[in-house]
Order: C-alpha cells, then structure tokens, then sequence
C-alpha cells in the first residue's frame, strides 16, 4: 500500500459541510426547549443602579429572569483568566471579577447583565426589552494607549495595570545600545480586529433530572476545557455529570477555545429550570462580546553596526486586554509574542516590556496567531526600516542575520530545533521573481500606478505543548493531547482525538496517519472528537498544536495497537513475537511467511475462542480487546518559518492599495496533507491581509463599536485576492515522530507586515495598519506636496 | 422581530389602499427585511407587491428606456436591451451590492428607500429620469428631496422609471470595501445640448454637480474637470472617508467616468 502521508487526499468533510449537511450547535432542538435571550449593556462603563425585571416576568411566555443577584446566590463562579502572569517587580498579576451575569457593575457595551428565558427566541427578546436597568454612566476607558492615565476602572487595580511584564535583560541590551552604530525606532499600532468565525457562537444546555446530568452542545474548540472549566470553577456541576459536545463547528479562530458567560448561564439555567436552554448569538452579539484580538502600542528599536549586523532589541508594548481578563487573554500579549519578538534572527541581547492594561471594551484573547503576528509584525517592519535607513537590500539583511546552525537557541526563550531560514528565504525570492521587481515597477509607474515589493522572514513557536514548561510559565492546565484508537470487532477503527475540528480537516489528515501506521484502508478509519463523553481527556484545537502534538499521539496509540497485535499474531501463527514484522497491515513470520491481517487479529481479539476446543489466541497476560490510548507531551515547541514577498500596486489618485502578486514559503516539516495545508495557509493569509488592509475594529471615546456589523467592518472578499504563490521547504521536527510543525497560523503572522512593507515601500512613507485607501491617499499626498516644497 | 400582517397585493389600486403611515411595501426585502431583523424599523403592515405583474419588465422606446418598480437588479444588469441602449446602467445595476442583493433588490425599492449612498438614484438624475406612479409623474430632479427622504406620498406606489437614452454614458463608483454601497458614486451622461454629472455618496443626497456638468457641456474631456472646483463642505464624513476624500474622489470618479465615456 502506498503511503498516505504526503497525498492531497481530498477533505473527506467537505461533502457534509459543503451541502448544508453539517450539523451545528444551532441545529440541535430538545423536546421542551426553552430560549435564552441576554440583556446586554448598552454602556461601556456604568454602575447598576437597580434592575426591575416585574413588568418583563408578566410579557408572554416568559418562564424566568435571572440576574447577577442569582448567580451571587447560587454561588456560581466568576469566569477565569487562566495563565498567571508575574509583573517585573514580582507582583501576581491583578484580575477584576468577572462574573457570568454583572452584579454591581458593567464594564464594556456587550456585557452581560440578565438572562430571559422563555417558550419562543421572539417572546424572550420582546421581555428582554422590558427589563428596566438603571444605570448610573460613568466615563468609559477605551484608549489603549492612554488606559494607565485615565480614570481608574477597578477599585483595587491602580493605573487600570494587569502587569507590567519583563523578559530580558535591560542591562544587557543597553550595553549593546551603547556599542551601536546606529539605532532605528519604530513606533507603531496593532490593530484590534474582530475574529468574525463564520458560525456565530451558541449554546443549548438540557439537564435530566433523573440522572442530574447536563449535556451542554457549543461551539467550542475545545469542548474538554469548557467542561472543566464550568465545573471546577464556576461550579454548575461536577465533571462528572456536565457533558460537554462540540458538534461540527463553523470556525473559531481562538475565539471559541474557552467558554464564555453564555455557555455557564445556559447550563446553569437548565438545571434551575429543569428545560433545555438554547442560546444562539445574533450577528450583532458576536461582534460586540465574543473575545477581539491584538491591540497594541509598540515601541521598539534595534541596535545596529552600519554593515548590518543586529547587537539589540528593545520592544516595550501596552497590550489591551479589553474590560476583563480572558482566559488566555494574559498569555497572547506576554509569552506568546514576547519571545518571537526578535524574530528570526541572531540577536545579542534583547528584551519584551509589555504592560497589559483595561479598558471598557470587549475582552481581548488569543486570535489566529495569538502575539506572534504582533511579535513579526513589529521586528519585520523595524527591520525593513532598519534596511532603508542603512541603504541595505531588504533581502540582504536578513540574511546577514540569519542563524544557520540548528538548534539555534533563541535570545528569550526558545531552542529552535530545526529551520533553514537561508534557504526559505532564497526560495522565496526565486517563486517571487525578485529580481525583476524593478521591471515591474516601470511598467506600473508607466500607468501612473506606484509599485511596492515587502519581505517577511517569520518563525513561530506553535504545537502548544510541553505542559512542565507551560505550566512553570504560568499556564493553569497541561497542554499533552490524546488519542485513542479503537478496533472494532469487525476490522474497521474508529480514532478519538482530543483535539477538535472546525475548519482544519483533522477527519482526513488524522486518518491517512492511522491508515498509513495501521495499513487499514483510509474509508475504513473514523475520526472521533468534541464529545467529552466520547474518548478521553484532551485539549482542544488552537496554536497550530492539533497535529503536531494529536497526530502523534495517535502514531504512539497505533505502535501499542501495533505491539499487541504482534503478540497476538504470534501465538495464532505459533511462531516468536520477535519474528513477526509488520507492515501494510499485515503480520508477517519473515522466515515462514505465514500471516494474518490486522482485521484478523483485531477479530481474534474480540472473539478470543476457538469452537470445538478451549483455545485462545491471546498470549497469556494480554487482556481481550484491541484498543490502545497515548498521551503524548512533547519535549519542545515547533518551529513554523518561512519568508512571504508580497507586491502591491497603489494608484495615488484615490489611495486604493491592490494586491499585485504574493508568495509564501513555507517551512511546516513533513507535509501529511498538500491539499489541506494550502487551504489553511490561503485562510491564514486571507486573514493577515484583511489585518493589514481592510480590518479595523473600532470603537469611539464613549466605548460605542462603531464596526458593529458588516456594512462598517471590512471583511476580506475573494476579489480582494491575487492568485496566491506556495512554496515550501521542508526541515522536519525532531520534537515529534511525524517531523511536524503546524501550519495553521501562519498566513496570519507573516502576511501583515509583508504587506505593509510593500505598501510603506511604494509611497515612500510610514502608516498604519489597516492601510485604508484614505489613509494611503493622504500620505501620498503629504509626500507631493513636501516633495514641491523642497523643490 | 415585532410581529406584524402581511397582505400580497394583487393589483396596485389594492397595495395602495392597503397603504397606512405604519406600513412598507414589500418589494425585494433588502433594505426592509433587515431593518426589521435589527430592530431599526417596525410595522404594521408588510404590504407584498412582488405579485403584481404590471410593475416589471423592461420596455425601449425610441428615446427612452422604461423600467418596471420591481425589476431586479440583476434583470437590468443582464437584459440585451439596457446593455444596448444604456450600457452604463446596466453596468450599474451589476455594481450593486452581492449576487443575493441583485437577484432580489429592486430598482422601485432602491430610489423609494433613497439611501445617501445608493446607486440609482445617480442614474436617475443623470439620466434625466422620470418616476412614474399611480398618481403622477414626477422629474428625478424633484424626486429625491433628503437623506432617505422622497417626493413619495402615503400610499403611493413607484410603477416604472423612465430613463432618457443619451448620447454616451458612464458611472463610476469608489464602492465602500465594506458594504459595496457608493463611497462616492459619479455618473457622468452627455445628453444633446445637456451634460449632467450625478454624484452619489457624497452628500446626505444624490445631486447634480453643476459646475462640473457646465465644464463639461463646455469642452467634454477630462481635463475639463481639474480647474473645478469641489469643495468638502456640507459632504459626508464617517469612518471609511472624510469629507475632503470624498471631494478628492469626486473629481478622480468623474474624471474616470468622463475617460469611460
Ligand atoms: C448587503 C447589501 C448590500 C447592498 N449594496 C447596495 C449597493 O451597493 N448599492 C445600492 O444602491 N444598494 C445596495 N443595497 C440596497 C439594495 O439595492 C436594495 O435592493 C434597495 O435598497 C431596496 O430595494 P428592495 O427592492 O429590496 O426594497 P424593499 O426593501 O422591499 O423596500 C424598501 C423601501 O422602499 C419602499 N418601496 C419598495 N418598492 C416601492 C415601490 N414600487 N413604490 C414605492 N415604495 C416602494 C418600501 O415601502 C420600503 O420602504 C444593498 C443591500 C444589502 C442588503
């Protein structure tokens, strides 16, 4: 049998998926089910003076209205910032409670205030506006940039400070300052975006009296965590009697890896009311309350010799964490992106201050790529700014810098085990046809167009594994995943991972690494996940972990199945265990060539009995059945890198930027799957240029969103695109068998600043993301017009 | 959603009487239906007029090209007849929005509504139009009087717009990378003895540029438009463009439309 590993097997999701016949959170009904409908702030910042909920009670089908008062009463438990985070004088890091219903306060225009549950979606939304919240306003914090001058949100948290992180040494680096030739700045914004997941979050809770269970169906990316945490921490059941199911799911970009105040009011409601509670979001709920992403303000400088060569780094950057502290909210702005900070290059001495601060806006937490697209966006833009002010081919620097002996340990934390940025690099500019950009360039300026060319050498630390480290860095769970594989008695399997799916083709990819390590063909293989009740424990699908840390659990899964069924096939064909050697599904004696299939063994297995004589084909000591499980942790992080040129066309006239040509080269190790690695690599870039061109979340002084729909906030469209140049090279991972590193974040952290790049190269000038058509015909102006001055 | 009755009219005398000052017709549902959803506008009554036969289609004439309320969008955009005799507003019907928008957007729905950044209000200035409805017939010049704002009275229904055929026609959009509606929208048509330029998106309301337009008559060339003068003042500023880009538009979309023609 031919190795699946490396072929474009088609998605084997896509059918269902693509004929409407996925099955969501919002396609399941209960008998009984009752709708939830929340009350929501219409402030960014206020204090709950007095809610009246009478008249709202007596509005038909109303069945309940619960309050923060209720959940104060039921002692159910706040929602949790789930990675502590030290500030640089050692002080812990200081968390505002944030309860599921607000009690005394409302912190952003989204909050939650009160729960309608009623017999029809229309009667709880017509007593929803019935229910009178006094409020008394108060001025909103909503700059980030400002945040620690502003009016202080919480009571005991001075200068609205979560941390004021360090990782680095400023000694270190300022040496390396005072040695340096020449020192370029960089001030610069990360825009907060809206992740904008295609299925709007939902929940639907349905509790059974007579077991006292609750099955809780939501979009999550992580259904295992969600049931930990609604049942550890804000105590709405015992683990044991919460199921947790993540049916098929419509996107989630991080921004569904943990629950929200929704799922545990859904949960919690239908336990007290003893119905299912259905709770599906309205596009205006998901851009207002589920979790935005980046929001930065960076300063950063590098430390240069006039050949080049790179001495220090210095990045000191306020992340937003918006109204409340979110689960991985204080991890995306801290270890995240400090380390990757200094990008792929040899550096000296460097350091990452960040300060992460509140405001009176939606929680902030990890967004595809979570601090590594902030991390690259701020080395590779100050690099490139670094290349012109030293008059040094883009290109060139980097390579100057570039490590070229691996592991490369990394200046802050990581030791990279494999890479070739040089090569990545080269190949890059090759696909790119680099050398013949100034070609190009004539040909648009003969159209009155300007040109831009912009480079991008990344790496990232994904497959968020190994759980001592993370937990040591603060992280409160593990971060292994498992896997079990299960024979059925009649030869087919069926793979639990704990690991989700929503987008990224794990029900393919993980099968052709069974079918491949078990020789069962790839139709006979069943990818089970996002049912806590269905196989074990595991942590869910975000930083580009699911197969570099899942998949390989289920190789180790597979080599128990394998080692068993040795034994197993070795009593049945009465030879050695350590004669047995197998391959394409087959148990083979090498000298005899006797052998039995795998489909065999599993039978025997099952059925361990011979008729007409007591006879078993089970080895003494190995117990009937054929199912193995693994939990895998590995011993480092992988490595994603890669070098993306981008080349954009700007008409000074109006501003508009068009996408002339991009290349990406990737390095993501073995490749299991081409066809769905360039699918997720198209995602990823779709979402880094929607970063760096159109997407912009904004809300004004009083904390209002103003992007609170699709009329204000632009999504990237399919004619926004140019055809998309892949390339890849390959290094493999030594930190896992498969030699994986992840792919699925990466389009999103090397696509901003190669596109920014390009556009800051054709008109000669700085500006910020997102580069807006206005935006770019303003600076193309004020460059004419400073341009005629001086002339 | 506010519950409220919906009635399917079978002719226009009955959609007109079913009329109140607390009801909508219903035609495409692009701008009504989700203006419910929201819970921007609510209704007593939802008055179905899609059912009604005699308010679309498209008809030529020698001079004119007659276009029923509720032809949709992608009808225009697609129908021989427009693409021959007014290429550009058939090129116009086939900006708007999304295939899902045009395959149930009209244009009786589009100039009642009279949004500030609509498409074709600008054709029907440009064009010289004429708004035919039950009643009377009404000059696109004292049509479109506001922000959302018409000549329509309660009850009245937009049976068909007549456009006049030009001598040469273009409409040019900056469309908003968000909605698609017109940032700014130029619609520039040379008529015998008569140039109009249409601007939509610009203002609270379409408007006829008079000194581009008297440019224009003048010598109709692009390099007729660059010694105008277009002030910012009294246009449009939100967050996708400030009123001196959108006066900076102007003159490039016009310009563009002008080359076009
Ligand atoms: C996503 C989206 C994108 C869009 N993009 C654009 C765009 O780029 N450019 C653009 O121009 N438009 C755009 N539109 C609007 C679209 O063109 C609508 O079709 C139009 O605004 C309304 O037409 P309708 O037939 O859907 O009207 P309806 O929603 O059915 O009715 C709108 C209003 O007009 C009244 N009305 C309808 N027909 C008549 C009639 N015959 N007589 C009197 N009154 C009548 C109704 O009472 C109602 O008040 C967009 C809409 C959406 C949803």
């Amino acid at each position: 049998m031919a190795s699946l590993v490396g072929s474009r097997v088609e998605r084997k999701e896509d059918k269902k998926l693509l004929t409407g016949r996925g099955r969501y959170t919002a396609d399941v009904n209960f008998v009984h089910q009752t709708f939830a409908y929340f009350v929501r702030s219409p402030h960014a910042r206020a204090q709950i003076k007095k809610i009246d909920t009478s008249k709202a009670l007596k509005s038909p089908g109303v069945i309940s209205i619960l309050t923060g008062a209720d959940i104060v009463n039921d002692k159910i438990g706040g929602l949790i910032a789930g990675w502590r985070i030290k500030s640089e004088d050692g002080s812990d890091m200081k968390v505002p409670p944030h309860p599921p219903l607000a009690s005394d306060t409302v912190n952003y225009v989204g909050d939650h205030v009160a729960v309608v549950i009623a017999e029809t979606l229309d009667e709880a939304r017509n007593a929803a506006e019935l229910v009178k919240v006094d409020y008394k306003i108060l001025k909103a914090v909503v700059s980030t940039k400002d945040a620690m001058s502003s009016d202080q949100i919480y009571k005991d948290i001075p200068k609205n400070m979560c941390f004021d992180w360090l990782l680095g040494d400023r000694a270190k680096v300022q040496e390396a300052f005072d040695k340096a030739d020449k020192i370029i700045k960089i001030d610069l914004v990360n825009n907060r975006l809206i992740p904008n997941a295609m299925e709007p979050r939902a929940a639907n809770a349905d509790y059974n009296p007579s077991t006292e269970e609750i099955t809780l169906y939501t979009t999550s990316q992580n259904p295992h965590l969600a049931r930990i945490i609604i049942s550890a921490f804000n105590g709405v059941a015992p683990e044991n009697k919460l199921r947790v199911i993540a049916p098929d799911v419509g996107g989630g970009f991080g921004s569904k890896i943990y629950p929200y105040a929704e799922e545990v009011v859904c949960s919690w409601a239908a336990k007290k009311i003893e119905r299912p509670v259905k709770w599906v979001a309205d596009r205006t709920e998901s851009f207002l309350s589920d979790c935005h992403g980046r929001d930065h303000v960076t300063h950063a400088e590098l430390a240069v010799k006039n050949d080049g060569t790179f001495l220090g780094f210095k990045n000191e950057t306020i992340a937003n964490l918006g109204a409340y502290a979110s689960v991985f909210g204080t991890v995306t702005p801290t270890y995240l992106f400090g380390p990757c900070a200094t990008g792929v290059y040899k550096m000296p001495a460097a350091y990452s201050n960040v300060k992460a601060v509140y405001t009176n806006t939606a929680p902030v937490d990890a967004y595809r790529g979570a601090g590594r697209p902030e991390a690259t966006y701020t080395i590779e833009t100050l690099v490139e700014k670094a290349a012109r002010e030293l008059g040094m081919d883009p290109a060139e620097i980097r390579m100057k810098n570039f490590p070229t002996q691996f592991p490369f340990q990394q200046t802050l934390v990581h030791s990279v085990d494999s890479g070739d940025y040089v090569g990545g690099l080269n190949k890059a500019m090759e696909v790119a046809d680099y050398k013949g950009f100034e070609k190009r360039k004539r040909e648009s300026a003969s159209k009155g167009k300007l040109r831009g060319i912009g480079l991008c050498s990344y790496f990232e630390a994904c497959g968020i594994a190994p759980s001592p480290v993370v937990m040591m860095l603060g992280c409160g769970i593990g971060l292994w995943e498992s896997a079990e594989v299960r024979f059925n008695p009649t030869g087919n399997v069926t793979v639990f991972t704990g690991s989700h799916s929503h987008g990224q083709g794990h029900d393919t990819t993980f099968a052709q690494i069974a079918a491949d390590q078990l020789g069962v063909p790839l139709e006979n293989i069943e990818i089970a996940h996002g049912d806590t009740d269905k196989g074990p424990f595991g942590y869910g699908t975000y930083g580009s972990r699911s197969l570099t840390v899942g998949g390989t659990a289920i190789v180790k899964a597979c080599d128990k199945i394998i080692a068993k069924g040795k034994r197993v096939a070795a009593k049945m064909l009465e030879a050695s265990v350590d004669d047995i050697e197998f391959s394409n599904g087959e148990f083979v004696v090498a000298k005899s060539n006797k052998k039995k299939t795998i489909g065999e063994v599993a039978f025997a297995c099952y059925l361990p009995g011979t008729y007409g004589e007591v006879k078993s084909p089970l080895p003494e000591g190995d117990e009937p059945g054929l199912k193995e499980t693994s939990f895998f942790d590995p011993v480092n992080f992988s490595f994603p890198a890669g070098s993306h040129i981008c080349e954009v066309e700007v008409d000074p006239d109006t501003g508009e930027t068009k996408l002339a040509k991009y290349t990406a080269v990737d390095d993501f190790g073995t490749i299991i799957n081409p066809l769905v690695v360039e699918g997720q690599v198209h995602g990823g870039l779709a979402q880094g240029i929607g970063q760096a061109l159109y997407e912009n979340c904004h809300y004004d002084e009083s904390g209002q969103l103003v992007t609170a729909s699709y009329m204000d906030y632009t999504m990237p469209r399919a004619d926004n695109f140019p055809e998309f140049n892949l390339g890849f090279t390959c290094t493999p991972a030594t930190s896992n068998p498969l030699g994986t590193k992840g792919c699925g974040e990466a389009g999103a952290i090397a696509a901003p600043p190669a596109v920014m790049n390009a556009v800051m190269n054709a008109i000669g000038t700085e500006i910020s993301m997102p580069a807006t058509a206005e935006k770019v015909w303003k600076a193309c102006n004020k460059n004419k017009k400073s341009n005629s001055e001086a002339a | 959603m506010k519950t409220f009755n919906y009635h399917s009219a079978k002719d226009v005398k009955e959609a007109s009487k079913l009329a109140s000052s607390n009801s909508a017709f219903l035609a495409g549902g692009m701008t009504t239906i989700p203006s419910i959803k929201l819970g921007l506008a609510t209704y007593k009554d939802i008055i179905n007029i899609k059912n009604i036969k005699s308010l679309s289609g498209i008809k030529v004439s020698g001079k004119t090209i007659k276009i029923g309320a509720t032809t949709k969008h992608v009808e225009v955009a697609n129908s021989k007849d427009v693409k021959k005799a007014i290429p550009s507003l058939a090129a116009l019907a086939e900006g708007i929005g999304d295939p899902q928008v045009r395959n149930r957007g009209t244009i009786g729905g589009s100039i009642a509504n009279n949004d500030p950044s609509a498409d074709y209000p600008s054709a029907c200035i440009a064009l010289n139009a004429v708004i035919h409805t039950n009643n009377r017939k009404i000059e696109a010049e004292k049509f479109f009087k506001g922000m959302f704002e018409t000549a329509l009275k309660n009850g009245e229904i937009i049976e068909a717009i007549e456009f006049s055929i030009p001598e040469k026609s273009n409409y040019q959009k900056y469309p908003n990378p968000a909605s698609r509606y017109a940032v700014v929208g130029v619609y520039v048509a040379k008529h015998k003895g008569e140039v109009n330029v249409a601007v939509t998106g610009a203002k609270p309301c379409v408007y006829n540029d008079k000194d581009l337009a008297k440019a224009l008559s003048n010598n109709f060339s692009s390099s007729a438009i660059e010694s105008v003068k277009i002030s910012s003042s009294g246009m449009n500023s939100d967050i996708h463009a400030s009123a001196e880009y959108r006066a900076n538009m102007v003159r490039v979309f016009a310009k563009k439309a002008v080359e076009a023609c």
